[in-house]
């Protein structure tokens, strides 16, 4: 088991993937070491969010994701 | 009777609104919003979404519309994938007793669509692709709701 990260919207760019399994549990910290320094920059801002488990983070450096969770990297949004 | 939907394939509106029409036969008026991609200037159009989330963010968005307006029937349907110029991307429609309520509800689900759903768009132009980046007018456009007609 594992946790997931997935990269969304131009983060996936960024990444040059659309995913990553890293072993769990994975706190902020970890999140920052594995995802590379220029994604872990963005991840930084305010602007990006993280949701864990299908919720997204209202502080998103508390992050504690056990094995087998998804981990979404939400960069602003554009619809419509 | 409401229709949230993620849309893979063409969007027929034609068909969705006649749906409304039927399913609120009470309405005194229907609003509706089509977004569709510019017809020259961009190659190809994509949306992508996060699955646990951008329908939960829609059926929330849904709830929060009924709130607020007095609605008889409410359609939001957002496509997803790679879309052709012409295409249309979001078809918003709303029914209600009395017409102010149907298009500002349409108004209110557009502004949220924008920029407060989980969507993420980029653009082919000249081959390239560029990811759009929320404006700012559309930051202003959600702003306009903070407070009005707010679920008490």
């Amino acid at each position: 088991m594992a946790v997931t990260i997935i990269f969304l919207g131009p983060l996936r760019d960024l990444a040059g993937t659309e995913s990553r399994e890293v072993p769990g549990p994975l706190d902020w910290a970890g999140l920052l070491d594995h995802v590379g320094e220029a994604v872990a920059e963005q991840l930084t801002e305010a602007r990006i969010n993280v949701a864990c488990g299908g919720k997204v983070l209202s502080d998103k450096t508390q992050l504690s994701a056990q094995d087998g969770e998804e981990v979404a990297l939400l960069p602003p949004v554009s619809g419509g | 009777m409401d229709d949230i939907r993620l849309v893979m394939g063409s969007l027929n509106t034609n068909q969705v609104m006649d749906q409304l029409a039927m399913v609120a036969p009470d309405a005194g008026g229907i609003a509706s919003f089509i977004g569709k991609v510019r017809a020259s200037g961009v190659d190809a159009l994509e949306l992508s979404y996060y699955e646990p989330l951008t329908l939960p963010s829609m059926q929330a968005l849904a709830s929060d519309a009924h709130v607020r307006f007095d609605l008889m029937g409410l359609v939001m349907l957002h496509r997803v994938g790679e879309l052709a110029p012409g295409e249309p991307i979001v078809c918003v429609a709303a029914a209600a007793r009395h017409r102010r309520d149907a298009i500002e509800a349409v108004d209110f689900c557009m502004d949220h669509l924008k920029s407060a759903a989980w969507f993420w768009k980029r653009e082919k132009r000249a081959g390239q692709w560029h990811w759009i980046e929320p404006r700012a007018a559309d930051h202003a456009d959600l702003a306009r709701w903070a407070g009005k007609n707010a679920p008490v």
